[in-house]
């Protein structure tokens, strides 16, 4: 009896270091950053004279060319498009290699490499890639390759473009949105940045084929009887694959969109490494703009406050899935 | 019958397949291509109009000029930095894998009261955007005099590396019977004689893949490294990488052959260990 009360406390003495570590690196900084983004702090020497929400009011300004506004809009264009472009090329994919294919290895390896190295070095390649060449130099990059491959038209401004796409007031489609109620939609504030697309690009070069691996885990476990059993009822490979497949990938999906989205909302190597903020912040997102005014430009009561709205996108996605997941795993 | 008439569909669906495989594997390789044709090409045939054109020889002049750098040209080589994520990474690694076990064996053998609350707030760690620490970060680290330093960096590494080298370490310890542990128990083993004895020696193939993940986490991470470290001399080879791409002294050559040795050491543990690498993918997932 009495050893396994020694055995008790030296447990908790094991676990103690990290548990101590965690609960003042991560829960006593985050205090701290909230706490600081209602203060004066814009300066080297820290200054905690309480301002209330001014530094978060600055960020939500009056204008649509606002920094933080822009990063919104950026940051909600690239999470839709880099989640389904992931999920749609990573499930593709993994249907496609799990048709008994000769160098099944070979092709999940290729398509699994840009997993293993550094979003610098994805950002580093991607922007010789997709930079478009000046007038001087002629195309470069894909530019090039399609105006060889005779695609010309295809060229394009890619990160450089500082087009911002929203739907003009006047506009039919603008017309019906406001017609049904969605007059939201038709704002200046909501807009697609073309630039964006870029990073995209890049990002789902790096990550579609860890959504691959993932479905394709789950395609193995699904058992050959339960797709025999359609078959011989009739269904075609289509419906096995909707009727079937896609239900029992649910869990999968949602895991998928769990991790790419806090991975989107979080970007910031491969913004600083590829493109930087961009025409008129066409490429900015939270995470740069955070770094970019706290440690450039000093102004930390500003930068804690983008920090915070950060992290409590991130805790709306997060601690619904781990109270969920942990849930399940006590249940089993 | 059915398998005849069906038969010549089967084989054009296997074609349009491999043919989706093929055009996929061609873009996904694009980039590599790229990097490679352009780091070994002369500095003469570099030039954005013969981008796509394979080298006339083989030429190891921007490998060169981007690892031992130019110091006439006032361009720094990435050799430093490239032994400077060596000396971060494996330290950090060894040290972040020892106490994720320990912390892995406790909540999963070890179950104590308020254990299973305590977990997912130590992954929820995992999950954050650093931003929202790295004002405090760095104001603690110039108090511990850590700030700047090689030292420094491991120890942010090993401290956020903590909920995942837990999360795989308890997920390995909880497929382990119980009854192993209850027999030990009986024996008179205490709760390190079982780690040591009984669960260490079996712990090679988690301790493979969690270092295997905290490896290639913290030689690819940017942001911690560019926030902890500003002298050139101690920076880990992202943010040198980076540095250099942001240069417009270094040619675009060099970049490339620059971005291929950063990339290099992960890419070999991807080539020759993915097995592991994959389990530590998805274990990331939460799914361990």
């Amino acid at each position: 009896m009495r050893r396994i009360t020694r055995d008790r406390v030296i447990s908790l003495l094991l676990i103690a270091p990290s548990v101590i570590a965690l609960l003042v690196f991560v829960y006593g900084f985050i205090a701290f950053t909230a706490f600081s983004s209602f203060t004066k702090w814009d300066s080297l020497t820290p200054d905690f004279s309480f301002v209330g929400w001014r530094n978060y009011l600055k960020l939500f300004g009056t204008s649509p060319t606002d920094r933080f506004l822009c990063d919104l809009r950026n940051t909600v264009t690239f999470t839709v498009l880099f989640l389904i472009g992931c999920i749609v090329i990573g499930f593709g994919l993994a249907v496609l290699l799990d048709q008994k294919i000769r160098g099944e290895g070979i092709f999940r390896g290729i398509f699994l490499f840009p997993m293993a190295i550094s979003f610098v070095v994805t950002g580093v390649a991607w922007r010789w890639l997709l930079s478009p060449g000046t007038i001087q130099t002629g195309s470069s990059g894909v530019n090039l390759l399609f105006q060889k491959v005779g695609l010309g038209f295809l060229r394009w401004g890619w990160f450089t473009d500082p087009t911002i796409w929203s739907i003009p007031p006047e506009s039919g489609v603008g017309m019906f949105l406001k017609q049904i109620g969605l007059s939201g939609l038709v704002s200046p504030y909501v807009g697609v940045s073309l630039a964006m697309i870029s990073v995209v690009i890049a990002a789902t070069w790096q990550m579609s084929g860890y959504v691959m691996a993932m479905y394709l885990a789950g395609l193995r476990g699904i058992p050959e009887e339960l797709r025999e059993a359609a078959r011989v009822d009739g269904a075609t490979e289509f419906q096995v694959y909707r009727h079937i497949i896609i239900p029992l990938m649910q869990p999968i999906t949602l895991s998928a969109v769990i991790v790419l989205g806090h991975i989107s909302l979080k970007i910031f190597d491969l913004v600083v490494s590829m493109t930087g903020p961009g025409p008129a912040f066409a490429t900015d997102v939270p995470a740069f703009y955070m770094w970019d005014t706290t440690f450039r430009g000093n102004n930390f009561a500003q930068g804690a406050a983008i920090a915070t709205i950060l992290l409590l996108l991130v805790a709306v996605l997060i601690v619904p899935y781990l109270a969920y997941t942990t849930r399940t795993e006590a249940e089993l | 019958m059915t398998s005849q008439t069906r038969r010549p569909s089967i084989r054009w669906s296997r074609v349009v397949n491999y043919a989706i495989l093929i055009v996929a594997a061609a873009f996904f390789l694009l980039p590599v291509y790229v990097l490679l044709v352009t780091g070994l090409k002369s500095f003469q045939e570099v030039s954005l109009a013969r981008m796509w054109d394979l080298p006339s020889g083989f030429y190891l002049d921007s490998f060169a000029k981007a690892w031992f750098g130019k110091a006439s040209e006032g361009i720094r080589g990435l050799s430093e930095n490239f032994m400077n994520s060596v000396y971060l990474a494996v330290p950090a690694t060894v040290i972040s894998a020892l106490l994720g076990s320990m912390n892995g064996y406790v909540l999963s053998k070890w179950k104590f009261k308020g254990s299973n609350v305590l977990f997912p707030l130590m992954l929820f760690g995992m999950f954050i955007p650093y931003q929202s620490i790295l004002i405090p970060l760095v104001q603690v680290l110039q108090r511990m005099h850590l700030y700047g330093s090689l030292w420094g960096l491991i120890f942010v590494h090993v401290v956020y590396g903590l909920p995942i080298t837990t999360l795989i370490f308890r997920n390995y310890y909880a497929e382990i019977p119980n009854e192993l542990i209850e027999a030990s128990k009986i024996d008179g083993a205490g709760i390190l004689g079982i780690y040591r004895y009984i669960l260490f020696p079996i712990s090679m193939p988690g301790f493979v893949v969690v270092m295997i993940w905290q490896f290639t986490s913290i030689w690819n991470d940017f942001l911690f490294g560019v926030i902890v470290t500003s002298r050139p001399a101690v920076q880990p080879i992202t943010v040198a990488l980076n540095n250099m791409a942001g240069s417009y002294i270094v040619e675009w050559n060099v970049q490339m052959a620059g971005a291929l040795l950063a990339a290099l050491p992960t890419l070999l543990i991807y080539i020759f260990l993915g097995r592991y690498f994959m389990r530590g993918l998805l274990a990331g997932s939460l799914k361990g």
